[in-house]
């Protein structure tokens, strides 16, 4: 009566069983990072020993990706997997983990590195109600604007890299020792250039910088965003302009030297609050490839650092 | 809905049972959550002071190495050495907080979901001509009215299987009831790229099949589905998804299912009534665009399988062989959809039934018909928040015979189609409220049919959703 839907079933088993073949094994790595900076990252420590590429990159606001084909395709590749965690993904992580069908890459194995998890995270609320907007209860989970931090992920990330190729072990701590030492040296000197912005007070688009203020010793004194997660509104920035004053000076308290936003967040609200406060607007690389100059690690911590001292520093109109 | 519906006094012992096992639950003990709190709250102060202490003693060994002319090589390694970590235990909820769904062992979350619907005609006397439906298909209710409010509880069962259960709780003829939409285990890391499901769940054919109704982006299915599928088809059974270990994606699934839901009928061949087959393709063109592809069949064997009126129903014994094509297109400029996107699906339905038909008057006979539906639809947020939506369905048969002239099975003479407009407004990912309007001409041209004749439908819904919420699929 049917009309053989077995025989079709038992033909594409076959065909399955033929594609499933070992296919020839790349030498390399493979590392799948949600953001540039780990990517970028895996590179500097395994060099020619890992293929790394990046899910998102920096005009991209990793909140909120799609689980696209394309990415699915790459995480059932991947031998590492490692992404900053915190629930920056989870809007589309979990989906690409459980359409891609890849066990070395799931939570708990060696193929799986979450990057918050290595570092004191910020902002960890109390309590956990969506009325405050986007929560993220393990913390704040955008690390990587404290190098510091970095570094940590550094060591980490080679030591992965080691347990899952331990062939070239060798290869991964010498590419991590050879890491850190230009880091530490890179770090060293930011910290001496920033000195200047210590104490200086900060006007985020997101709370995307905790971690950046945390370490300069910048103070944040409000979002352009309402609640986390919800954009801007206009009665939230009217409520902002009343509390800065036409100056930027404050009214109440003390105002702000800077409004910062990450490039993938729009441009109008900052600048609408700087064309009435004249306090500075800067779109900051979150990660590699976020402006023009931040073309690997390195270049994206002295593009950050040299953006706000040339903010700093410019006469207010 | 009415196969799988449980009535109300039998499940909620069933649901407070999953509830009380529940760690979630547990947690409420408030002693028990107060000891908790401290002992997080004592173990992030611990943190913080290591993590403190450590980067004192880093700055302190930076200003040593930095006294010295050249650092030397064993300052340098001690520093490495600093930032080496001890990973922690597998147990520890740090290592597992990209995946929500672990962080609390059990992810609960409800979907509430309302609507409100005008229509020029009466809805209860709904039909196509050519096409009776079955399944859940039809138009909501006018008036105002509760949609399906889903309950959602999914959780990795060991480090081998994941489980999810889907009980959206409906109204039924005035009657609570709650339904099994979804209740599957599946495997986690098979090798070769494999993973096998079990249970009750949304098959994987076509594009807009497996889609909880919150995820939809208009208030109802195109009309190929509402006629072709009964609006989705879900069924008990098993599923075997490969994908290739490919640059591009490719994904192939089967499924062998009960076949006890529309287009299938009656738990035919010994309950092995229904397969399924899929294939799907897609990628990214530049930052900016992506698409997939995807081509599907469902065989269905029906055995007095029910559609039309639910007092009266047409019943179908057969072959039903249904054919899918899909295409998807999405456009967010620089991969940012959350600023600005746009998308464009279509999907082409292809039906192919031979059997007989029995109508409730006592008459039938033989039936061989084809009848293809296609739908094309695209949405635009041109800004945060608010998404603009076009959509056109349409559906067309063969002439089945002049023995069914008069009976519900007989197509008019003008394909029905309808034209859909809708806007939304979402506050969060987890709130929505959606304006639509559609112009159906289902009745048009019908003939002795044309009672119900051209339609002019208004909608207003609302979507919100709290607790855990799954991450959702291109």
């Amino acid at each position: 009566m049917r009309k053989t839907p077995m025989k079709k079933t038992t033909g594409i088993l076959a065909l399955l069983a033929l594609f499933m073949l070992p296919l020839a094994a790349s030498a390399q790595l493979r590392v799948f990072a949600c953001e540039p900076e780990w990517s970028a990252l895996a590179e500097a420590i395994g060099g020619d020993l890992v293929e790394a590429g990046s899910a998102t990159h920096a005009l991209q606001d990793p909140h909120y990706v799609e689980a696209r084909p394309s990415l699915i395709a790459q995480v059932r590749k991947a031998d590492l997997l490692i992404c900053s965690g915190a629930q920056l993904e989870i809007g589309w992580l979990s989906m690409l983990l459980s359409k891609a069908n890849n066990a070395r890459v799931l939570p708990g194995k060696d193929g799986f590195l979450e990057a918050s998890t290595l570092v004191r995270r910020l902002d960890v609320p109390d309590s956990v109600d969506r009325a405050q907007g986007d929560m993220h209860p393990q913390g704040n989970p955008h690390i990587q604007m404290n190098p510091h931090n970095i570094a940590r992920v550094a060591g980490a990330l080679g030591q992965r890299m080691a347990a899952l190729d331990p062939a070239n072990a060798s290869g991964y701590a010498a590419g991590t020792a050879d890491f850190l030492r230009r880091w530490e040296a890179a770090i060293a000197t930011w910290e001496e250039r920033a000195r200047p912005l210590a104490g200086k007070r900060v006007i985020s688009h997101h709370k995307s910088w905790v971690y950046l203020e945390d370490w300069l010793g910048l103070v944040e004194v409000g979002t352009l965003e309402p609640v986390p997660g919800i954009p801007p509104t206009a009665a939230h920035l009217s409520s902002l302009l009343a509390e800065l004053g036409a100056d930027g000076q404050g009214t109440n308290k003390p105002g702000a030297e800077f409004i910062i936003r990450a490039p993938f967040h729009s441009a109008k609200a900052s600048e609408w609050l700087q064309e009435r406060t004249g306090i500075p607007a800067l779109a900051l690389p979150m990660t590699i490839g976020g402006s023009e100059r931040a073309k690997d690690l390195f270049s994206w911590f002295d593009d950050v650092i040299d953006s706000l001292l040339a903010a700093r520093s410019e006469p207010r109109p | 809905m009415k196969f799988g519906a449980l009535h109300l006094p039998l499940a909620w012992p069933l649901l407070a049972c999953l509830a009380a096992s529940s760690p979630v639950l547990a947690q409420q003990d408030p002693e028990l959550e107060a000891l908790r709190q401290e002992v997080r709250a004592m173990r992030q102060d611990y943190e913080a002071r290591i993590a403190d202490l450590e980067a004192r003693l880093a700055a302190a060994e930076q200003s040593a190495a930095a006294g010295r002319a050249a650092p030397a090589p064993a300052a340098t390694s001690q520093a490495g050495a600093d930032y080496g970590y001890e990973e922690p235990p597998a147990t520890s909820p740090q290592t597992v907080s990209v995946a929500p769904e672990s962080l609390i062992n059990t992810a609960i979350g409800v979907t509430f979901q309302g609507q409100a619907w005008a229509y020029d005609n009466d809805p209860e006397d709904y039909y196509i001509p050519g096409f009776p439906l079955g399944g859940e298909a039809g138009p909501a209710p006018e008036g105002l009215s509760l949609a399906e409010t889903e309950l959602t509880m999914s959780a990795n069962v060991d480090d081998k299987f994941t489980a999810m259960l889907n009980v959206p709780l409906v109204i039924e003829d005035g009657e609570t009831a709650v339904e099994i939409e979804e209740a599957w285990v599946e495997t986690l890391g098979l090798p070769g790229g494999l993973a096998i499901r079990m249970g009750r769940f949304f098959s994987d054919i076509g594009y807009l099949n497996d889609r909880h109704f919150h995820s939809w982006d208009f208030a109802d299915q195109p009309s190929p589905y509402q006629a072709f599928l009964g609006n989705q088809f879900l069924d008990d059974g098993l599923r075997l998804r490969w994908l290739a270990p490919t640059d591009f994606y490719l994904e192939i699934s089967g499924e062998v299912l009960r076949g006890d839901r529309y287009p299938a009928g009656g738990a035919a061949n010994s309950g092995v009534g229904a397969t399924t087959l899929s294939a799907t393709t897609g990628g990214d063109i530049g930052f900016s665009h992506s698409w997939q592809f995807g081509l599907s069949w469902l065989g269905a064997d029906a055995e007095e399988r029910a559609s039309g009126s639910e007092d009266e129903p047409l019943l179908f014994s057969g072959d039903s062989d249904l054919y899918i094509a899909d295409f998807t297109w999405k456009w967010a400029p620089d991969g940012n959809s959350r600023q600005r996107n746009f998308t464009f699906q279509a999907e082409y339905l292809w039906r192919d039934e031979a059997g007989a038909y029995a109508l409730p008057d006592g008459s039938g006979g033989p039936w061989d018909s084809d009848q293809d539906g296609w739908y094309a639809q695209a949405v635009f947020q041109p800004f945060p928040r608010w998404r603009f939506g076009a959509r056109i369905d349409q559906l067309s048969g063969d002439d089945p015979g002049a023995a069914w002239i008069g009976t519900p099975l007989y197509p008019s003479g003008s394909d029905p189609r309808r034209y859909s407009l809708m806007v939304d407004w979402s506050n969060s990912e987890f709130s929505r409220l959606r304006f639509q309007y559609t112009y159906d001409s289902a009745g048009d041209g019908a003939g002795d049919n044309a009672e119900w004749g051209t339609d002019n439908q208004f909608g207003l819904q609302y979507i919100f959703s709290i607790g855990a919420h799954g991450a959702h699929t291109f």
